[in-house]
């Protein structure tokens, strides 16, 4: 399988905080789902930060989908942008517009065909189950709710792949797996998903590849959860 | 663009208060600079006025033969400073001073009132210097018999203009740097208050262009009204004085249209530089 994300030997060093990543190198393939675990402050969102090209390594490259952090103008970067589907922790939506305006934004701003956007903002929130709260405002919906628009924002503009940074850090149990099942839908459908948590359970009933992060440095990439366990769990 | 101007609406429609303090702000501090300016513009003209009356007078000499004088007039003219000349006979001196001074009428004899020439300076030629130097080539003529001007008057009022134009330079840019600084910071706290927008059309990848143009409209609307505005309120102040005070000079429509296109460009440039701030404001964290 190609790999459309390449991290080499990555380091982001911070002139207040010091050195938030260290010589990190892993490699995402098309369509694969990958978990950034870690405590806070191990370098999850930092990670988030370069993939999306929001920030640069201080040294390294970061390669995704032909864009390489070395090379990327900052005219190129909405072109990248349009091309990720990002989600936080705190959904990020705008307060005073409904869920289908919300999501209307994303392709407003990016230039979409004014007769497109309607029944693709119907299409996506059908995909997240959300087709009869159309005309809710952000506060008139719970956080799963909230959460499952952010992540129709994140696919208006057919990503190839979706990061999320501690998704379901703000939700209830119930909410995280049906957060967690809809990423998973996205996942089978072919775009790819990485997922910062720190939601050890999560990882482990999933089965799925992960990233163990600790101040900054790579301490274990692969499928074995119960190594996370213990080393999570073994130092709290 | 037809987004652009549906979010510029729905901002104001969100925040009315917001957006109605700013247009306010920039009127009033475009208003403070446009009184300035009246007060400026109006002691210019009045300066202007008075020294339009400066003129060089030369008497000339009992009995000098009209011929010598149009000798004088004649080179007055040629000089380059010099805008123009008048000859007063002395039939026409006793003519006028009979008009102007009638209890005189019968102490006036043809012989009391010598002729004279007078002289009329080109704007900016009107400086004691030049005024000095123009009576000397007066009296050199031998038809003149004396030449005045009143040079400490004409002294005093130049030294005026000269403080009056420094001074006025000087509070000019103050004022008009007051106004730039107080709408830039009313323009960044509308922006301040539309970070997560920005922050959104970022993330999902919307061009640079894209994310300023509502706020650029958004500025230059501020502007223009604010300047509009600051015209209408400057135009009362000056009705009122006017009318009970001094009859005042207002701006002209160059002048007025300059003022409202400075308030468009000042929302223009606040707008910019803090839209810009925010564009280069990456990935807040959570």
């Amino acid at each position: 399988m190609a790999g459309i994300l390449r991290l080499t030997k990555v380091t982001k060093e911070y002139p207040r905080s010091g050195v938030a990543l260290r010589d990190l190198s892993f490699e995402l393939a098309k369509g694969e789902f990958l978990f950034l675990a870690g405590h806070s402050g191990a370098g999850k969102s930092t990670l988030l930060k370069l993939v999306s090209m929001s920030e640069r390594p201080t040294s390294g490259e970061v390669k995704i989908s032909g864009y390489s952090s070395a090379t990327l103008a900052a005219r190129e970067l909405p072109k990248l942008r349009r091309k990720l589907g990002i989600v936080f922790q705190d959904f990020r939506l705008l307060a005073d517009r409904t869920a289908e305006a919300n999501i209307a934004f994303a392709l407003e701003v990016t230039g979409a065909p004014h007769a497109s956007i309607g029944p693709k903002v119907a299409r996506l929130l059908t995909q997240v189950g959300l087709a009869a709260k159309a005309t809710a405002f952000p506060h008139e919906l719970s956080g799963g709710e909230q959460q499952r628009v952010a992540i129709a924002r994140a696919l208006a503009n057919d990503p190839f792949v979706l990061l999320a940074d501690e998704p379901t850090g703000n939700l209830d149990d119930r909410a995280t797996r049906g957060i967690f099942q809809l990423l998973r839908e996205i996942n089978a459908s072919g775009t790819a998903v990485v997922m910062a948590t720190h939601d050890v359970t999560l990882i482990e009933w999933s089965g799925l590849r992960f990233l163990e992060l600790e101040k900054g440095a790579l301490m274990y990439d692969g499928n074995d959860a119960a190594r996370l366990v213990a080393d999570l769990r073994g130092r709290r | 663009m037809r987004l652009a101007l549906r979010e510029v609406l729905l901002a104001f429609r969100r925040a009315p208060v917001l957006a109605l303090l700013g247009i306010t702000t920039i009127a009033f501090s475009l208003f403070a600079f446009g009184l300035f300016g009246l007060v400026a513009i109006n002691i210019r003209s009045a300066l202007r006025e008075v020294e339009n009356r400066v003129e060089i007078r030369a008497f000339l000499t009992e009995g000098a033969s009209d011929s010598a004088a149009s000798e004088v007039v004649v080179a007055m003219q040629r000089l380059p400073q010099v805008a123009d000349v008048g000859y007063v006979s002395p039939d026409s001196a006793l003519e006028r001073a009979r008009a102007e001074l009638a209890e005189f009428r019968d102490v006036m004899d043809s012989t009391v009132l010598p002729g004279s020439i007078e002289v009329r300076l080109k704007e900016g030629a009107r400086d004691p210097e030049t005024m000095r130097t123009i009576s000397g080539k007066l009296t050199a003529f031998p038809a003149v018999d004396d030449v005045r001007y009143g040079q400490e008057w004409v002294e005093k009022l130049y030294r005026i203009r000269t403080i009056a134009g420094v001074a006025g330079s000087g509070l000019a840019v103050v004022f008009a740097l007051v106004a730039v600084i107080i709408i830039g910071a009313t323009i960044r706290m509308a922006i301040l208050a539309r970070t997560r927008e920005i922050e959104i059309m970022r993330m999902v990848g919307a061009t640079n262009g894209f994310v300023r143009l509502p706020y650029l409209i958004d500025g230059v609307l501020k502007g223009v009204t604010g300047g509009v505005l600051a015209v209408l309120l400057a135009y009362a102040a000056n009705s009122v004085i006017s009318r009970n005070l001094v009859v005042t000079q207002f701006f002209s429509a160059q002048q007025i249209a300059l003022g409202i296109a400075a308030g468009a460009l000042i929302g223009f440039v606040g707008s910019w530089f803090s839209v810009d701030r925010q564009l280069r404001q990456v990935w807040r964290d959570a």
